[in-house]
């Protein structure tokens, strides 16, 4: 057993778990937040992709120990209390999701790579390369691949509309 | 997975000693292939030695004629620095295609070399840019290190500090990658170093790993074009052969990769 501490949307969280215990587990079980999915068994499906320290990764492929010390941002954490992130928004709007078991992963990889990329600068070719690690069995991509590119177009001009 | 020990090194000695410590224990870098092996059971190390906050470990500089690359740097940190990509553009290529973008911010140089997976894309990258491995113990060249499949020099308690790549003048990369786990059918590095000589690398195709292909060397040095490599034909008794596909289609894959190397370079 280890004390594992970390700031979890927001939050200052710790808690004792085992060293074997994976990122998704904490987030899960120890934290009770669901929102974070687990869609496979072999690191594959991206469902379950959050934010360490700002960077999108599988968070059934990292320990919770690795992540002592890290800042975390789940899905939960993307909203602005009753208003949805723009990512968030525009899955609702484009409908980007069937069964939505992948969205929260898909979700997550897009507000990463609108970070990486800066809004605005995503074309369709572009978001299904950075959708690779990042798997819809109902094959819904091509909403989600719109919803992605309304998000950064729209995010782009609010970044415009606050200059 | 089976219940394992984790410990975060501060230092390369720190890490040694935690190794030597351990009843069977196993270094972690990024942890992208280790911890999804674990996950399926295939391997249970009594304890984990995490490497990657090692202050040593970390960065790209330029030294003398040679870019430096920290083991603990991210595939995505390879990627997009403007160093490689201007001194090393094959390399930086290749590091762009490791995986996904999750598994590249994660995944490191030195976990992946020390690894050795047949169908990485590193070990090309290292042999065809003449690279040399620095560990704790000694600097090996990047031929010798690479021993078999996911067999290295490497002695149990040795860890990879740093990997050095003479700046070449020209370098490329090109693979095919598997449509699922996007881990190269073959992938093909060529370089062309400071002093005129050529190398053709390649991952994912052969039987014991990464090879060097002499053939394709010595025509390319009168002719860098991808012509010079169209009739070249690696021998399919070397390739592997499995339900991804077989010997005789990996062995036309090495020379069609090639000439896309030649031309991306």
């Amino acid at each position: 057993m280890s004390k594992v501490s970390m700031v979890l949307n927001g939050k200052s969280v710790s808690a004792d778990v085992e060293d074997r215990t994976l990122l998704v587990s904490f987030i899960r079980e120890v934290r009770g937040l669901t929102g974070t999915h687990v869609g496979c068994d072999t690191s594959q499906c991206g469902a379950c992709v959050v934010h360490v320290d700002g960077k999108a990764v599988k968070s059934c492929t990292m320990l919770a120990a690795q992540a002592d010390g890290a800042d975390v941002v789940t899905l939960e954490g993307l909203a602005n209390g009753g208003d949805l992130h723009p990512v968030q928004a525009a899955f609702r709007e484009h409908h980007g999701l069937q069964c939505g078991f992948c969205t929260p992963g898909m979700i997550m990889s897009a507000v990463d790579m609108i970070n990486r990329h800066g809004p605005g600068n995503l074309d369709e070719t572009t978001i299904r390369h950075e959708l690779e690690g990042n798997i819809c069995r109902c094959t819904g991509y091509h909403n989600i691949v719109k919803a992605i590119k309304a998000a950064s177009d729209q995010m782009a001009g609010m970044a415009q509309a606050a200059e | 997975m089976y219940e394992t020990q984790y410990h975060r090194a501060g230092s390369v000695s720190e890490a040694a000693a935690l190794i030597g410590k351990a009843e069977d224990g196993k270094f972690l870098g990024g942890g992208q292939t280790l911890l999804p092996t674990m996950k399926q059971r295939l391997a249970a190390p009594s304890d984990l030695v995490d490497l990657t906050k090692i202050p040593d470990l970390k960065g790209i500089k330029v030294e003398g004629d040679a870019v430096v690359i920290g083991a603990a740097t991210t595939h995505s940190e390879v990627a997009t620095s403007d160093v490689v990509r201007e001194k090393l553009p094959g390399l930086a290529t290749l590091a762009s295609g490791i995986g996904d973008p999750a598994v590249r911010h994660m995944g490191t140089i030195g976990g992946s070399i020390s690894n050795n997976d047949p169908a990485a894309d590193y070990p090309a990258g290292l042999v065809g840019l003449n690279a040399t491995v620095k560990t704790s113990k000694r600097s090996i060249a990047a031929e010798n290190f690479f021993v078999g499949m996911f067999e290295t020099a490497l002695e149990d308690d040795e860890i990879v500090v740093s990997v050095s790549f003479p700046v070449p003048q020209k370098s490329g990369y090109s693979k095919y990658p598997n449509p699922a786990s996007r881990y190269a059918m073959a992938g093909v590095f060529v370089s062309q170093q400071a002093d005129g000589s050529v190398r053709v690398a390649v991952t994912g195709a052969g039987s014991d790993g990464v090879f060097r292909v002499a053939e394709m060397e010595s025509a390319l040095g009168s002719n860098w074009a991808p012509d010079a490599v169209a009739g070249i034909h690696v021998n399919d008794g070397d390739m592997l052969s499995d339900i991804h596909g077989s010997s005789e289609y990996r062995a036309n894959l090495v020379t069609v990769m090639a000439k896309r190397a030649i031309a991306a370079s």
